[in-house]
């Protein structure tokens, strides 16, 4: 924190030498390594997608394996067990495994609903943006309609539409919800890109008007998109989690995944063995927070009214 | 026959629920080869609009422009959409105010020049860019071949107007629009940009439209000067003609609001009364009128037309008589 504190006092003059002649980028990256906010949000991210890429190595034990054996009645009560460092769960199966090997679900559904609903969202918003007009009315009144549907009721309408749930039910519901969040920010980012001075003048020297989409007004628009992004990696994983805590996820028993054990600990065990809830619960929220500081930080970064 | 006819361009702006706004009224003028037109006035004389209305830039939606402006007798009015795009960058260049925000900033220098080359001359990238290089350089950029990877954030303001130049002038195009190049810049970079301004008019017999406010750049640049007001022309001449003698109320007004050397030292700026009315009312008489120190009862009742004057044109009943001119300012 000291050192922190020092750098931010470093002469002016000696800031503004160092920022002379950097790219909009590696001026983002500086001015988030000097913010204490970004370093949490990217220590997080960073520490839950190692785990999630390593999981199968760094599981203590088989997620899987039902190490209890005998044991296992219907009257079992699942909890700390000696040998297991967060106890086992009904199945008695290595609670610390599960939740180590469900980062990679999470991490998997997350990214996967926010890329489905990014790319969705950017062809309808971009679509919007570009031709403006009717096509932009007809769109925006489209996502009006997805935007006036509270999210988790439209997550889970979409969820229970699927004859089988799976994992992928969950991804469709959930990147269906992203959609009218890029698209309305996509379109406008564009309509400002539209009406501002480097699109007139690339007009004026009769650029072609793909050209000018892609090359002038996309690249232009996506700060805020890519900030939304990271942002919506976080409620996606709230969303997934939430969806298979009211049983609409994944179905599979052995697939380990953070909602449903948090489904599970909270209607079952609550009152017994609170921990079991707890757990995943706490690793949802840590996650979560670390995209949302990521996010909110990569945006403050990316502001150009927050140069020094 | 000029290189470029403007006759009785007229532009409305129509927005729903609200009275047409007319922003350029019958606006004429011709431009030959090698010259250089200025279009004076202040904001909201219409001088932008006009254009705009010549690169046929303004939005479809709620504009009406009517009128001719024929570029070596083609009328670009007439044309379509996509013979109006090949010609913009190709026939006719246009230099924006900002230069900052006429470039994009996302993209390097080179890129933004090899563009234009690529799109109206069939260049490879490759080719292009070199090309570049050597437009940067012919504009006065230094280390040009570097510049080329740079973004506009990292080039100098007076640069960036020198890039802006250059990729205006890439496909040397036989007219050069500038809407006001210099105003964002400071005053030894704007005597840097006019003074290459005019070197390329020279050089290459380019014509120039400037779009200015100020009367310095008119008065380094200009051979002819329209002076606009409320949409109109209401003066032209030559540029020493007009300086020595202006003979429109609204140009002596202007002329006396600048400051100039040999002025005694507590001798007061003459400011014009009043600012320019929102709609502006030709039909009711002279749009100057409520401004103007010389309005007799004419003026408010009918408005004039423009009439030739001392070799120039002239929009008024009760002009500048020379005796006051000559007391008034020039420089």
């Amino acid at each position: 924190m000291n050192t922190l504190l020092n750098k931010r006092k470093e002469p002016i003059d000696k800031l503004a030498a160092a920022a002379a002649g950097r790219s909009l980028g590696a001026e983002a990256v500086r001015r988030m390594l000097r913010s204490p906010v970004a370093i949490t949000g990217a220590s997080i991210t960073l520490l839950f997608v190692l785990i999630a890429v390593f999981s199968p190595l760094l599981a203590p034990k088989d997620p899987n394996e039902q190490y209890l054996g005998s044991l296992v009645r219907p009257d079992f009560i699942p909890g700390s067990q000696p040998g297991f460092l967060f106890g086992a769960d009904d199945f008695g199966r290595d609670f610390l495994s599960r939740l180590i090997v469900g980062s990679q679900q999470t991490l998997l559904v997350g990214v996967l609903a926010t890329l489905i609903g990014l790319v969705i969202g950017m062809i309808i918003g971009g679509l919007a943006g570009a031709f403006g007009g009717w096509v932009d009315t007809v769109l925006m009144r489209l996502v009006d309609v997805m935007l006036s549907v509270p999210s988790l009721l439209l997550a889970i309408s979409i969820a229970a539409l699927f004859a089988k749930a799976s994992q992928w039910s969950v991804i469709i519901a959930v990147s269906i919800i992203c959609v009218p969040i890029f698209a309305r920010l996509l379109r406008g980012s564009m309509l400002v890109q539209r009406d501002s001075d480097h699109v007139l003048a690339a007009t004026s020297l009769g650029v072609k008007r793909t050209t000018i989409v892609f090359r002038h007004m996309l690249p232009n628009s996506l700060g805020p998109v890519i900030v939304q992004a990271t942002l919506t990696l976080a409620t996606s994983i709230l969303e997934a989690a939430a969806l298979s805590f009211l049983g609409l996820g994944d179905p599979d028993p052995s697939r380990a995944e953070w909602g449903l054990m948090l489904g599970k600990g909270a209607r079952q065990f609550l009152d017994i063995r609170p921990e079991l809830a707890y757990y995943p619960a706490i690793a949802i929220i840590v996650v979560a927070l670390g995209f949302t500081l990521l996010g909110e930080s990569l945006r403050e970064a990316l502001d150009p009214k927050n140069r020094r | 026959m000029a290189l470029l006819e403007v006759r009785d361009l007229k532009v409305v702006f129509q927005r729903r629920g609200e009275r047409p706004f007319t922003a350029v009224d019958g606006v004429s003028f011709s431009v030959e080869p090698g010259q250089t037109v200025g279009l004076v006035g202040e904001s909201g004389c219409g001088k932008s609009v006009t254009s705009l209305a010549i690169m046929r830039l303004l939005a479809k939606r709620g504009n009406t422009v009517t009128g001719s402006v024929s570029y070596e007798g083609t009328d670009l009015l007439g044309l379509s959409d996509k013979e109006m795009q090949d010609r913009r960058g190709r026939d006719l260049g246009m230099v924006f105010q900002d230069p900052l925000s006429s470039l994009n900033p996302v993209i390097p220098i080179g890129l933004q020049i090899a563009e234009v080359l690529e799109r109206h001359r069939d260049m490879s990238r490759k080719k292009a860019m070199i090309e570049a290089a050597e437009l940067l350089d012919k504009v006065g950029i230094p280390d040009p071949t570097r510049r080329l990877s740079e973004y506009p954030h990292q080039l100098s303001g007076g640069m960036r107007q020198r890039a802006l130049i250059a990729i205006a002038l890439a496909c040397r195009p036989r007219l050069l629009i500038a809407d006001e190049p210099t105003t964002a810049l400071d005053v030894t970079i704007q005597a840097q940009i006019l003074a290459l301004l005019r070197e390329l008019v020279q050089d290459t017999g380019t014509a120039l439209v400037m779009i200015t406010h100020d009367l310095g750049v008119v008065a380094g640049l200009c051979d002819e000067v329209n002076v606009l007001y409320g949409g109109r022309i209401v003066e032209r001449a030559q540029r020493h003609a007009l300086f020595a003698q202006p003979r429109h109320p609204y140009t002596h007004g202007l002329l006396s609001s600048i400051p100039r050397l040999d002025a005694g030292r507590g001798e007061k700026l003459v400011p014009i009364k009043g600012s320019v009315a929102d709609n502006i009312p030709w039909d009711g008489g002279c749009a100057f009128a409520p401004r103007c120190p010389n309005a007799v009862a004419a003026c408010r009742e009918h408005s004039p037309d423009l009439v030739p004057d001392h070799g120039g044109l002239l929009r008024c009943h009760n002009p500048v008589q020379p005796a006051v001119a000559a007391g008034g300012g020039h420089r």
